[in-house]
């Protein structure tokens, strides 16, 4: 047992140096001023900014909402499909993910541009061109194309552990598919929907790669906010410090109200 | 409405690619039937359960219900319900909201729901369980739940999937009592899906006995034991000592080297049959009071009676006794004309004749396979061929001649009697074994060659 234990112990000093050390060191930057000293400005300041706040959990919940809606079906044909037909369709929803994050991010712009394919491509049919680069919309098509493997897959592994007779069950008691769906499909997806919508919504809110490319100078996000202060123009590590701790806070009650649902323990569940 | 079909299938058949699971089923039930549907794995039971479920839609034929055409009716809207292999129940739910599931789907006033699940948990036995999570549940409690959820729906047809499957024997006793009590307290129609052939004659009225997609049988418990159709369902129902018998004229037949008595009529004269005794109907006298004698082989204590095995004249009997005989022992073997029952065989003719063609000197083509032969027949000449069934023997198969799928294996009292399907040619080989070979499964057979009876298809209208 002990043996076992020191296994850890590399992990432990990793995590204690990049993870606790650091996160100690943004509580203890944002209440502190330039002079080193306590104080509670840089947590005041942030009413001004409440307005991106509101906008980033604005995008990225919609980003999630929709990464849920196309995510959830998609999840359960691949569950329902036959094993190796399965497992080739798994490896097509993972393979954008074998490309850098920051080149895909960079195919979108080619493609939305004002001269972009898709405007040309529209405007051989006498469309557009439209403007979809530097949008709002633009942002939340990057989140969802780039965070939606992260829904298809948590919510895919516990689609397939659901037994097919169980949904033949309820078929037969008098179901019709949509309350087969809302009666036990999804509480019975329940744990796969929360950690779905956990790995599409902390990483969309937290961006600023997707909506500083796509979204331009317009569409500033949390995470856009905080990266300044560290390494932009107006450096102020202090405000920045204020800035992720709320916003660690914020993420940490969204979850916990989350994971409230899924609180029913599903150690029943068919295998 | 009584006595009169309630549910009615028509020529029934369905494939799974090459499969043929189901072939031409046709099948009614009356109303307040317990209707068991019997065989081993792989014979289409379950899938013609889950045709009347409304969960698989046959290729061809009718399912009626009430005399109105059903098969496109999806399962939500029949009136029929289900208890699954595994129990299926809802494992995000408790007891009392399993149960009540198909009545809140079907907008029950809450009053009701609540009246009417209590009642039912009540007829189950499970009374006060209302609150516990079904995982919690031991597999007999699991049981009754399935049970209850589909029995408040107040269904005309009740569909039960192998329900007693995963119980232990004691259990299943338990449980099949109760089901019984159950059907008749309610007075509801079950169709009940079983490979147990002790579970089947003592629960239903009527049993249908099913192999490869096919029915085999239809009768009351007492009929199908006591008369069975072929050997196969003499076999699969009780234990039984089959043997190959010719029967000279009505209630004569000729088994074992002598002549018996029998009671049944309507075959041809020196038609090759398929004789059953139950072991339980011999009894064992000194050897000069009876025709048969032979010496005992073996002898095993069951509880109720002693099984022995008796050999004679090449034949080996089992015979079922309150008193055991020692090993060594002559004895005589004795039965009335009502104890033989005679069956059709199942495999038209005593061999295999099958269709070939000489494709090479000495070279026959047959069934997909090539065989080294001696022929003097030149190429291309399409023959006859004769193979007697011990002219096959059953091998691994990367020794075979062909991959064959085992229909049926039957002891006959000296070889197993075996009969293979080949898909490719859709033809059916016998053949005769001394091994035990797991029936529905693929095995490899081979040919004896120099025991192949060739007769050439021209020269045969001339000499016959």
């Amino acid at each position: 047992m002990k043996g076992k234990r020191s296994m850890a112990l590399p992990y432990v000093v990793w995590s204690i140096a990049f993870v606790v050390i650091p996160l100690l060191l943004v509580v203890y930057f944002a209440f502190t001023d330039k002079n080193g000293a306590f104080t509670f400005d840089n947590l005041s300041k942030i009413v001004h900014y409440l307005p991106i706040f509101a906008k980033s959990i604005n995008l990225a919940l919609i980003a999630t909402i929709i990464s849920f809606l196309i995510g959830y079906p998609l999840a359960y044909c691949i569950a329902r499909s036959r094993t190796h037909v399965q497992r080739n369709l798994i490896l097509l929803v993972m393979l954008p993910m074998w490309m850098n994050f920051l080149l895909r991010t960079y195919g979108w712009m080619t493609l939305l541009e004002n001269e972009g394919i898709i405007n040309k491509l529209l405007g051989m049919i006498g469309l557009g061109p439209f403007e979809m680069i530097n949008t709002q919309g633009a942002v939340v098509l990057g989140m969802v194309y780039n965070y939606l493997p992260f829904m298809v897959l948590p919510l895919y592994s516990i689609l397939v552990k659901i037994d097919r007779s169980v949904i033949e069950a309820a078929q037969d008691l008098g179901a019709n598919r949509f309350q087969v769906l809302c009666k036990v499909l999804f509480p019975l997806s329940m744990p796969g929907i929360v950690s779905g919508v956990t790995m599409v919504f902390v990483p969309s809110v937290s961006t600023f790669i997707i909506s500083r490319m796509l979204g331009g100078g317009g569409n500033m996000l949390i995470g856009d906010l905080i990266e300044t202060q560290f390494l932009g123009g107006s450096y102020n590590p202090y405000l920045g410090s204020a800035l992720s701790l709320v916003l660690m806070v914020v993420m940490l009650l969204i979850m916990t109200v989350m994971n409230a649902f899924d609180e029913d323990d599903m150690e029943g569940m068919l295998v | 409405m009584e006595h009169e079909k309630l549910l009615d299938l028509k020529n029934i058949s369905l494939s799974f690619g090459q499969d043929k699971i189901l072939d031409r089923i046709n099948l009614y039930v009356r109303d307040k039937e317990f209707v068991t549907l019997l065989g081993p794995s792989g014979c289409g039971k379950t899938t013609t359960l889950r045709i009347i479920g409304g969960f698989q839609t046959p290729d061809e034929g009718d399912v009626l219900f009430e005399g109105k055409r059903i098969n496109d009716v999806p399962p939500y809207k029949r009136k029929v319900n289900t208890v699954f292999q595994r129990y299926a129940l809802f494992p995000h739910l408790n007891v009392f909201d399993n149960v009540a599931f198909g009545l809140k789907v079907n907008k029950v006033p809450p009053a009701e729901i609540k009246q009417r699940v209590l009642k039912m948990l009540e007829v189950v036995d499970l009374k006060g369980f209302e609150k516990r999570r079904v995982t919690k549940l031991s597999g007999g409690q699991q049981q009754r739940v399935a049970i209850a959820r589909a029995l408040v729906n107040q269904p005309k047809v009740l569909l039960l999937d192998e329900p007693l499957g995963a119980l232990d024997l004691k259990l299943r006793k338990e449980m099949q009592i109760e089901l019984k009590r159950i059907q008749k307290q309610l007075g509801i129609t079950f169709i009940y899906v079983t490979h147990d052939q002790e579970e089947a004659l003592s629960m239903s009225d009527t049993i249908v006995v099913m192999k490869g997609g096919e029915i085999q049988q239809i009768g009351t418990p007492e009929d199908v034991y006591n008369e069975p159709k072929n050997a196969f369902v003499a076999d699969f129902i009780g234990e039984s000592n089959i043997f190959d018998a010719v029967m000279l004229k009505d209630c004569l037949v000729r088994f074992s080297g002598h002549e018996f008595a029998c009671v049944d009529k309507g075959f041809d004269a020196n038609q090759p049959v398929d004789i059953v005794i139950r072991p339980e109907d011999i009894e064992l006298t000194a050897p000069e009071h009876s025709v048969l004698s032979g010496v005992v082989t073996s002898c095993i204590f069951k509880g109720v009676h002693y099984e022995m095995n008796v050999s004679c004249e090449g034949l080996d009997w089992m015979i079922h006794s309150t008193k055991g005989r020692a090993i060594g022992e002559q004895v005589g073997i004795s039965f009335t004309p009502n104890d033989i029952h005679i069956m059709n065989k199942m495999f038209k003719g005593a061999q295999n004749e099958i269709l070939g063609e000489i494709i090479a000197p000495n070279t026959l083509s047959m069934l997909g396979c090539e065989l080294n032969v001696q022929t003097d027949l030149p190429e291309g000449t399409k023959v006859n061929v004769t193979i007697a069934p011990d002219a096959i023997e059953v091998v691994s198969p990367d020794q075979s001649h062909l991959i064959v799928w085992l229909e049926s294996l039957i002891y006959k009292g000296r070889y197993n009697e075996l009969i293979v399907y080949h898909m490719e040619t859709d033809s059916e080989i016998i053949l005769h074994s001394m091994l035990d070979e797991q029936v529905a499964t693929n095995i490899g057979i081979r040919f004896d060659e120099s025991r192949l009876i060739l007769t050439a298809q021209e020269v045969e209208s001339v000499e016959g």
